[in-house]
């Protein structure tokens, strides 16, 4: 993305995700809804125990996040596909990798979103010490959802000319997320148990690393992804 | 066009298969600067994924091809600056305005937000009424004009037309065959894929028949006599 005028792709593609989802709230809305609903189930599931649920919310938590992010992921290149978009977008003078650091930056957005309202609902559900987990718990999720919708969102251009682009997507994602979601998850746990043992800064490196290698990656892969 | 003395477009044996069947099987085909070209067939004779290899959507899986003496397949990203194609799929945001659009696809160029820009080319087109409405309310006619407003925005030297007369009402026809005059008056050239070359009778030049994936020459003249011709089937 070294041309000028590739920063206007990418602002472009952001807006132009923004203003669409702003408009319609189809995929937040589905992935909000999905999102509170799982929270919900697995409080019914984990039953009355604060503690219990206490001890397996990170995981809940993140798992949540999961499920609604392959929802946003497919959507996002789904409206592409719809009447021929994907191929107007890619003939564009220009790298194609601006498209995919757009659509990376809105999915951000859209996840950090649905994020917020998980953690929000799970607190409340679970009783969950988010204040006192403090700005670091924010750094935890950004850091992981910025690895997840770097992934999800390669993952979902790879999986959007195929007919079934919805089970083969969680089927490609899920297994390369396992470091990343480890970590997350171990990070979120460490931060809501008062991270006695100091844990915290330890997955949070780690998260760090993952999101590096994990933007590098797929930013140089995009191309032979996009390109037919 | 950096080597004038290329021709716009310049095709050697050029072929495409889609898992077993082969669409096209060797295509050689050269267009000059400053024609107008049809491209004729049959439904399925492979003229939308010819034109899609040219404009670099597609790569062949045999052959060579280059646009103003560039490769397609090599220099793709040099050629897509040249190359503009008003496709089947009109690729517009349902949810976003006409005008939004424009400036979607001015900014995708890499250019600023002109508004006087796009304007002009949704008051060319005839959308200029329709500048603030939604997209997802229009009919297939001013899908297309919108479509074609777009490359109004930034005229290719080589523009492809698949079936540009589809969908598009008289004022529109005119449209179509005035820009794709315009383009070759400046030294480019235009490939119309249709099945109605009476409707480009004022801008084609010459028009080539597209056969059991390779190309024949075919009489303009006797094509738009008879038209039967046109799809092959005569």
């Amino acid at each position: 993305m070294s041309r000028p005028g590739e920063w206007t792709r990418v602002r472009a593609i952001l807006w132009k995700d923004l203003v669409t989802e702003w408009r319609t709230r189809t995929s937040f809305n589905a992935a909000a809804f999905l999102a509170a609903l799982i929270v919900l189930l697995f409080g019914f599931a984990l039953g009355p125990d604060r503690v219990t649920a206490g001890a397996v919310s990170a995981g809940v938590v993140w798992m949540t996040l999961l499920f609604a992010g392959v929802l946003t992921f497919n959507r996002a290149w789904e409206r592409e596909i719809e009447n021929g978009a994907l191929e107007a977008l890619v003939l564009y003078p220009g790298d194609v990798r601006s498209i995919f650091v757009g659509k990376v930056l809105a999915n951000v957005v859209f996840l950090l979103a649905v994020g917020a309202l998980v953690i929000v609902v799970a607190g409340i559900l679970y009783g969950l010490p988010v204040r006192e987990a403090g700005p670091l718990l924010v750094v935890v999720f950004v850091l992981g959802i910025v690895g997840f919708v770097t992934l999800g969102t390669f993952y979902a251009a790879m999986a959007s000319r195929l007919r079934a682009r919805e089970v083969l997507l969680p089927l490609l994602l899920f297994p390369m997320l396992v470091p990343l979601l480890l970590a997350a998850v171990e990070a979120t746990a460490a931060l809501l148990t008062g991270d006695l043992l100091g844990n915290a800064p330890q997955w949070i490196r780690l998260l760090i690393v993952f999101d590096v290698v994990f933007a590098v990656a797929t930013y140089f892969a995009f191309e032979f992804v996009i390109e037919e | 066009m950096s080597a004038p003395h290329e021709p716009a477009l310049a095709l050697e044996g050029i072929a495409r298969r889609f898992g077993r069947r082969w669409v096209l099987r060797g295509v050689d085909f050269t267009v000059a600067r400053g024609s107008v070209v049809a491209l004729c067939g049959r439904n399925g004779s492979g003229k939308t994924t010819l034109l899609r290899i040219i404009s670099t959507a597609l790569t062949a899986t045999r052959g060579t091809g280059r646009a103003f003496g560039l490769d397609l397949a090599r220099d793709r990203g040099a050629v897509r600056p040249l190359v503009g194609m008003l496709a089947h799929h009109a690729g517009l945001y349902d949810d976003l305005t006409a005008s939004e659009n424009l400036a979607f696809s001015l900014r995708m160029n890499g250019e600023r937000t002109e508004p006087a820009r796009v304007a002009q080319a949704l008051e060319e087109t005839g959308l200029r009424h329709d500048a603030n409405e939604s997209v997802r309310g229009f009919s297939a006619g001013m899908r297309r004009r919108l479509a074609l407003a777009r490359l109004l925005l930034r005229p290719p030297a080589l523009l492809l037309l698949d079936e540009p007369y589809a969908s598009f009402d008289m004022d529109g026809i005119t449209l179509v065959n005035a820009f794709a005059a315009r383009i070759a008056q400046k030294g480019g050239a235009v490939l119309v894929a249709t099945h109605d070359v009476a409707r480009g009778a004022a801008v084609l030049q010459r028009a080539v028949l597209l056969e059991s994936g390779r190309l024949v020459p075919m009489d303009l003249a006797a094509a738009l006599a008879a038209p039967a011709a046109i799809n092959g089937d005569g």
